[in-house]
């Protein structure tokens, strides 16, 4: 038997009879028109879905493509795309999508379920070679595709020009969230056949903006797909990105007014003077990020195999004083989840900084007088600050850390080799969610899973039953069993903070300073989904 | 001159193949991986060993170049790792703008140089002769990326009167053109000084003045062009120098030539453009010194090609 989901539909509902939910916002009305200037330091890579992995064209992609479902503006909450509904079976391992009627891709076709079919077997393709295809691997038919055994993914299905099924091989909670993913987005196969690898520059899609032009190095230009299915959006009748700016330049055009936003940010250097200037204040937006970073301890080694030592170096570090050397620019954190992620549990208070208690711990653990260990790090600013101020407070409790300072690549291999290193400080390369779903922070980095030979998992935590636990929590897909899944992993993560593989330092914040004629609710600007803005919903005040 | 051209071409190509596989090999020994940055943090072990094989960097690095040399030979500079694009189509795109900023900081160079080099020689030993052979040491001395963030700040922040940075109007060339010029200006002014001053010792300035000439008509009649020749044959050899300064500028100025291209492309250990921009400007410098030579003769006759 299969069941509707009844939330998956209010939304879709909501979304065709209601505007999109920028307009309830207090902000004034939304002004139609306009165009903004966005600058970054490097040029684009590729706007290819199935390609762009980094945080500058994740966004941009969003704003070209569509895929079958989304988020919110603003939050972190899903709502379908291309989909007008979908229903998940009651074993939670087929979901039947019915897109919408009436969507085309820029260049006038039709998007049809076939099309959702070829972009799933396209990504997941070794020849694409997606960083991305992996997040599909539930998918029936993922491993035979991803040896290169086969083209299609057997578990996708075309039922009719409306509607696909796909069947997973285990029931997958976060499966919505991974078809929220730009990977998953939807392509034309006559538009990527044409251009074939450099289809990343030449991209046709069905978002909300289309690109008009793009001048390598210098500029890219995106203009408002009058066909874009939401009525009413974008706002902005053109986008212009203009890269080779460095973040200190457009600091300094935004301050005179000569573009609208600073794709970069604010530079760490020029952060509090912006900060303490009114003037520049009022127009920054402060925002979190599903973000965590941690200092990472060798669960399977001497002497980080004993949970007391791994205990008291959590009371030994002084989580205050190194967001201090960031500027304030983060809260502390007090599990491995950031606070704005599904599942994150109040009632874990974490460690309290106690250096008189970690020594206590430490004596406990057979460590009266400390011992020597090493700490990694990636070598660029401020990881290496970061990283001393660790090495202070560690030696406050007679623990000594020699600080490797590496490229991040060294780093990462350093960690994901078959015997790891002592510590590992994460900053500036771990780790951001891919999106908003508890399970997202714990396969990769925490389980026995990631705890391989190329992992993320630079603790080598492996607890069989904690994975067991996890995957019983990952097998609650129905909706009305969200709020019992979100439960379930807050208590895995209690049970992660009291094994205390790592050290949760701290959770970035994320701040966009805009200019003046910008508008739109603030929520739009600190959007945990698309960094910096979400350019489909803003808009500016006073077009002329 | 013709077996000194086919000499000095071959000589030419086998620079090349040196530099090629010298960058190759630094590259191939850089312990960042390529292969991760393509596959992300969540590719699979299996997925990792797929990408390594379809780009062929599981094998050896004998084949590996191999294959690079026979790709390149037919004018293929391979494609990037992260964009997906062809590399020589990336550098296409650039090069006029690299090339803009050649021929303005050149004009720069040349301009600033010889005009110091002149005054320079003709009050030789005074206080102003000193004042601009210190200016022409602090333009050689100084790191281009503080002098280029120093004539963005005063000209560009503080002054307005140039953009900060971009591309598309001649007000934009300015500032990189000078940044990259100073430093060329500091050796052509020595340049310039040291023969204006030996021009000047020459009998047939004498001979000019014995016979009244006015100032004037000696110093731009007889003496400067012969003092400029010597010196124009060196702008040639320069392009080495305009070459190694273009990563810095380009990214200071947010200049969107090969220099940026290779800037970008090395924060991302994207070898292929690293490769490639390498010897396009290896290319550059080849030719330019090849062309300062063939100029040479043409200057000075006692100079001959063998």
């Amino acid at each position: 038997m299969k069941k509707i989901l009844t939330t998956g539909i209010a939304a879709a509902l909501l979304g065709m009879t209601a505007m999109p939910s920028t307009v309830l916002a207090d902000d004034g009305t939304p002004q139609q028109g306009g165009d903004i200037t966005v600058t970054f330091s490097n040029d684009v890579a590729t706007l290819d879905p199935a390609i762009g992995y980094d945080w500058q064209n994740w966004s941009m992609i969003k704003s070209l493509f569509d895929g079958l479902m989304t988020y919110k503006p603003g939050t972190t909450q899903l709502e379908p795309d291309l989909a007008k509904s979908y229903k998940i079976s009651a074993d939670g391992k087929t979901y039947t999508f019915t897109l919408r009627d009436g969507i085309k891709f820029s260049n006038g076709r039709a998007i049809t379920a076939e099309d959702v079919k070829y972009s799933l077997d396209r990504v997941v393709n070794p020849k694409t070679q997606s960083p991305g295809a992996s997040f599909f691997s539930t998918i029936v038919g993922y491993d035979q595709v991803a040896a290169g055994k086969a083209t299609e993914l057997s578990g996708v299905k075309v039922l009719d020009p409306k509607t696909v099924e796909i069947d997973l091989s285990q029931p997958d909670a976060a499966f919505l969230q991974k078809m929220a993913l730009n990977f998953s987005f939807v392509v034309p196969k006559e538009a990527v056949e044409k251009w074939g690898a450099d289809f990343g520059h030449h991209p046709v899609g069905s978002g909300a903006f289309e690109m008009k032009q793009w001048d390598v190095g210098q500029k890219l230009v995106f203009v408002r797909n009058p066909d874009y299915w939401q009525k009413g959006l974008p706002h902005l009748d053109q986008i212009t990105f203009e890269f080779g700016q460095a973040p200190i330049v457009a600091l300094l055009r935004l301050q005179r007014g000569e573009i609208d936003i600073a794709g970069d940010g604010i530079p760490p250097a020029k952060f509090l003077e912006v900060m303490k200037d009114p003037k520049t204040r009022k127009n920054i937006v402060e925002g979190e990020q599903l973000q965590t970073g941690y200092i990472t301890m060798n669960t399977t080694e001497k002497p980080f195999n004993n949970v007391k030592v791994r205990q008291a170096v959590n009371m030994a570090i002084n989580k205050k004083r190194i967001i201090q050397i960031i500027n304030g620019r983060a809260i502390p954190a007090k599990e491995p989840l950031p606070p704005l992620m599904p599942g994150y549990n109040k009632d874990i208070q974490g460690y309290k900084f106690d250096p008189a208690g970690a020594k206590k711990l430490l004596a406990e653990a057979g460590y009266p007088k400390g011992f020597s260990t090493e700490l990694y790090v990636y070598n660029t600013d401020p990881n290496p600050r970061i990283a001393q101020a660790i090495q202070q407070d560690l030696s406050n409790v007679g623990i000594k850390a020699a600080i490797k300072s590496l490229d991040q690549a060294n780093v990462i291999s350093a960690g994901g080799s078959d015997k790891g290193v002592p510590m590992i400080w994460s900053g500036g390369m771990a780790w951001i969610a891919d999106y908003p779903d508890p399970s997202d922070f714990y396969w990769p980095i925490l389980s026995c899973e990631g705890a391989v030979p190329g992992g993320w998992n630079w603790a080598k935590f492996c607890d069989k039953a904690l994975d067991a636990q996890a995957k019983k929590a990952d097998a609650l897909v129905a909706p009305d069993q969200q709020a019992e899944r979100n439960k379930m992993w807050g208590e895995i993560y209690a049970k992660v903070v009291k094994e205390a593989p790592w050290v949760s330092v701290f959770h970035e914040k994320h701040y966009t300073m805009r200019s003046d004629r910008m508008a739109g609710p603030d929520a739009l600007y600190a959007d945990p989904i698309n960094i910096p803005v979400n350019y489909n919903n803003i808009w500016v005040k006073n077009v002329h | 001159m013709i077996a000194y051209l086919a000499k000095r071409i071959v000589q030419s190509i086998l620079i090349l193949f040196g530099v090629s596989l010298v960058t190759f090999a630094l590259l191939y020994l850089l312990p960042a991986d390529p292969v991760r940055q393509i596959a992300g943090r969540n590719a699979s072990p299996q997925m990792i060993a797929n990408i390594r094989r379809e780009l062929g960097l599981d094998q050896p690095f004998i084949v590996q170049y191999w294959r690079y040399l026979v790709r390149l030979l037919h004018g293929d500079l391979g494609r990037s790792y992260l964009q997906r694009t062809e590399v020589g189509s990336l550098i296409a795109a650039r090069l006029p703008a690299t090339l803009l900023l050649m021929v303005g900081s050149i004009f720069c160079e040349l301009s600033m140089g010889l005009t110091m080099g002149l005054f320079a020689a003709l009050r030789r030993g005074t206080k102003t002769d000193q004042a601009l052979m210190v200016v022409s040491f602090v333009g050689v001395s100084a790191p281009q990326f503080v002098v280029g963030l120093l004539l963005l700040y005063v000209f560009a922040v503080q002054l307005a009167w140039f953009p900060i940075g971009g591309y598309g109007h001649f007000s934009n060339l300015v500032l990189p053109s000078v940044t990259l010029g100073i430093l060329g200006a500091g050796w052509y002014s020595r340049m310039m000084r040291s023969s204006m001053i030996d021009v000047l010792r020459q009998d047939f300035i004498r001979t000019a003045r014995a016979k009244g000439l006015k100032r004037a008509a000696i110093l731009f009649r007889h003496a400067l062009p012969n003092a400029i020749l010597p010196i124009v044959a060196m702008v040639g050899i320069d392009i080495g120098l305009f070459m190694s300064g273009i990563v810095v500028v380009e990214s200071v100025f947010g200049w969107p030539g090969i220099g940026q291209l290779a800037w970008q492309a090395i924060q991302r250990v994207d070898t292929p453009i690293i490769m490639g921009v390498t010897l396009v400007s290896a290319v550059a410098i080849v030719l330019g010194n090849l062309l300062a030579d063939l100029i040479a003769p043409f200057i000075d006759p006692r100079i001959k090609l063998k």
